[in-house]
């Protein structure tokens, strides 16, 4: 944008110089906690003067926190096997409605993402308890689910609304069923941003911490909120192991789902 | 077929295509406006369950109300002004090359978006401690002889939440400074306008419209963040979230921590609607143009 300035360069390096500092503000505080993880010590010293593989050990054979992981994980899928089909299906909706509904029909499933999470939290921590779910992995679930109903909203309304629709109807017409439409012309081309909405939908309920932190106790307690109880009460070197896991996993899939992406479009 | 059949048709296809929507409504309208209703009902009882303002008369009158708001509002100022100051010019750094760079160094921004905002807490305490590495590094460089106070305070919690929100914020003025007209800057610059002058004269009034998508979109979130006043914050950093969750705990008040939330959801509605209506005028200038 600013190539007709051929003579500013100086400027052109010092706003680099800016933002790789910047690019540092943002990677330092996930990237420091990866050597803290593998330290020998009790303290948090940096850096590490021994390096072992202990706080994994406490982590791996710890049942509470393997009770959070499996926990957290079950949600994850399970917020994304519920999220992206109905939000697929309003998606649709909106998509056909047109008009004054179809954009009250947006507005209402996007509402969740712009109340406050404490809102939603202890008012949800009331509906729950008239309805006994308070501590139940439905209860958390339910939570969860509206909260990624937005993020696979945001994700598939655009793709939904690109989609030729003339394609589905001319497959109908040739004397294709309901499932092999589905399956043979929206699903194929749809596929993409049905997966991106699904991860992101995993990753909104793995990453979610105000509603588990009122909402579920006990057994249905998430990694995030046995998380937060650690680090507000002491810092336990177990959430630097946690914390690298956790990093570790979310560049994979970023990476993963990166490179599919440049494979589908050359 | 008769108008009233054609009519009628018209109407069964819109009401099936209501029920397609119907699973995702029913679920927001159970977990997140019937708990939202709740709250604006249960900040009018009293804890006999009689209608009265007493709630909002008791908070009003707390000076901790006050200062909560007060905190509430320089954080969300803060962590805004400093996005600004930070992201514009990243932002219009990665406009000012070629869309493969762009690509891959939006990465890097998105990255931090992807993990926890539990791992990232955690992060900056290792690092703003009083022996953390920003400490022992400011004193080996001998710029400082005392750990500077850097976290369980003010000045931790704001760096947690610019931490979080800037990502978010050079996301659309990104988008809103790549899709201005190359042709325009090299008007600007051919008839004579410096850099720093085309800057503030044509591509901060054209990226207006994402800058200001990009601060509503800080605004409605620091305002009512939790996690990282709780922890960053230390117990010494006060906003209205975290009055709702000491209104709860400690005195079992769900009276008074409901008209907090309804004052939270107040302050949410008239900022986010003031930077609407701005965008509104915004746009309303280009489009009667």
């Amino acid at each position: 944008m600013l190539d007709a300035y051929h003579d500013s360069k100086l400027t052109k390096a010092l706003l680099w110089i800016f933002s790789a500092l910047i690019l540092v503000f943002l990677m330092l505080p996930t990237l420091i906690v990866v050597p803290l993880s593998f330290s020998a010590s009790d303290l948090l010293e940096f850096p590490p003067r021994a390096w072992s593989l202990r706080w994994y050990e406490v982590f791996f054979s710890s049942p509470s926190w393997m009770n959070a992981l499996r926990t957290s994980l079950l949600l994850g899928v399970l917020t994304a096997v519920i999220a992206v089909p109905i939000s697929f299906l309003a998606c649709f909706a909106i998509n056909r409605l047109g008009g004054r509904s179809a954009a009250t029909v947006y507005g209402l499933l996007l509402s969740p993402s712009v109340t406050p999470g404490i809102l939603l939290a202890i008012g949800l921590f009331f509906v729950l308890a008239k309805l006994g779910l308070v501590g139940t992995l439905t209860g958390v679930l339910v939570g969860h689910v509206v909260l990624a109903i937005p993020v696979a909203v945001i994700v598939l309304y655009p793709a939904i609304n690109r989609f030729d629709w003339a394609q589905a109807q001319a497959a109908r017409s040739l004397g294709a069923g309901w499932f092999r439409t589905m399956g043979g012309i929206i699903l194929p081309q749809l596929g993409l941003s049905l997966s991106t909405a699904a991860l992101m939908a995993f990753l909104t309920s793995l990453d979610e911490a105000v509603i588990s932190i009122f909402v579920a106790n006990g057994p249905s307690s998430t990694l995030p909120k046995l998380m937060f109880i650690s680090l507000r009460d002491q810092i336990d070197p177990t959430i630097a192991a946690i914390s690298t896991l956790w990093t570790l996993l979310i560049s994979g899939v970023v990476l993963f789902f990166n490179l599919r992406e440049r494979g589908q479009r050359p | 077929m008769t108008a009233a059949a054609v009519l009628q048709d018209v109407r069964r296809e819109r009401r099936f295509f209501v029920s397609l929507a119907a699973p995702a409504l029913v679920l927001v309208g159970l977990a997140a406006m019937l708990p939202v209703i709740w709250i604006l009902r249960q900040s009018f009882l009293t804890m006999g369950g009689a209608l009265s303002t007493a709630n909002y008369e008791k908070i009003l009158s707390s000076g901790l109300t006050w200062s909560g708001l007060g905190t509430t509002l320089a954080l969300s100022g803060a962590t805004l002004s400093i996005c600004m100051v930070l992201g514009i010019p990243l932002a219009l750094t990665l406009a000012s090359t070629s869309t493969r760079i762009a690509n891959r160094v939006l990465i890097l921004i998105m990255l931090p978006l992807w993990t926890s905002i539990l791992v990232r807490t955690y992060g900056w305490l290792v690092l703003l401690r009083r022996d953390g590495l920003v400490n022992s590094t400011l004193q080996s460089l001998g710029l400082t002889d005392t750990p500077l106070p850097l976290v369980y305070n003010f000045t931790g919690t704001l760096i947690g939440m610019v931490h979080y929100m800037l990502p978010l914020f050079v996301l659309p003025v990104y988008a809103a400074m790549r899709d201005i007209d190359n042709n325009v800057i090299r008007a600007a610059a051919s008839m004579g306008a410096s850099l720093w002058h085309c800057v503030r004269t044509v591509v901060l009034p054209l990226s207006a419209g994402g800058i200001l998508s990009g601060s509503t979109i800080v605004f409605i979130y620091t305002l009512g963040f939790f996690i990282t006043p709780a922890i960053l914050g230390g117990g010494k950093v006060s906003p209205i979230s975290i009055r709702i969750d000491r209104t709860l705990s400690t005195f079992q008040d769900w009276g008074s921590a409901s008209a907090l939330g309804v004052l939270l959801l107040v302050l949410v509605l008239i900022t986010g609607g003031m930077l609407f209506g701005l965008r509104w005028l915004l746009t309303k200038g280009a489009r009667d143009a």
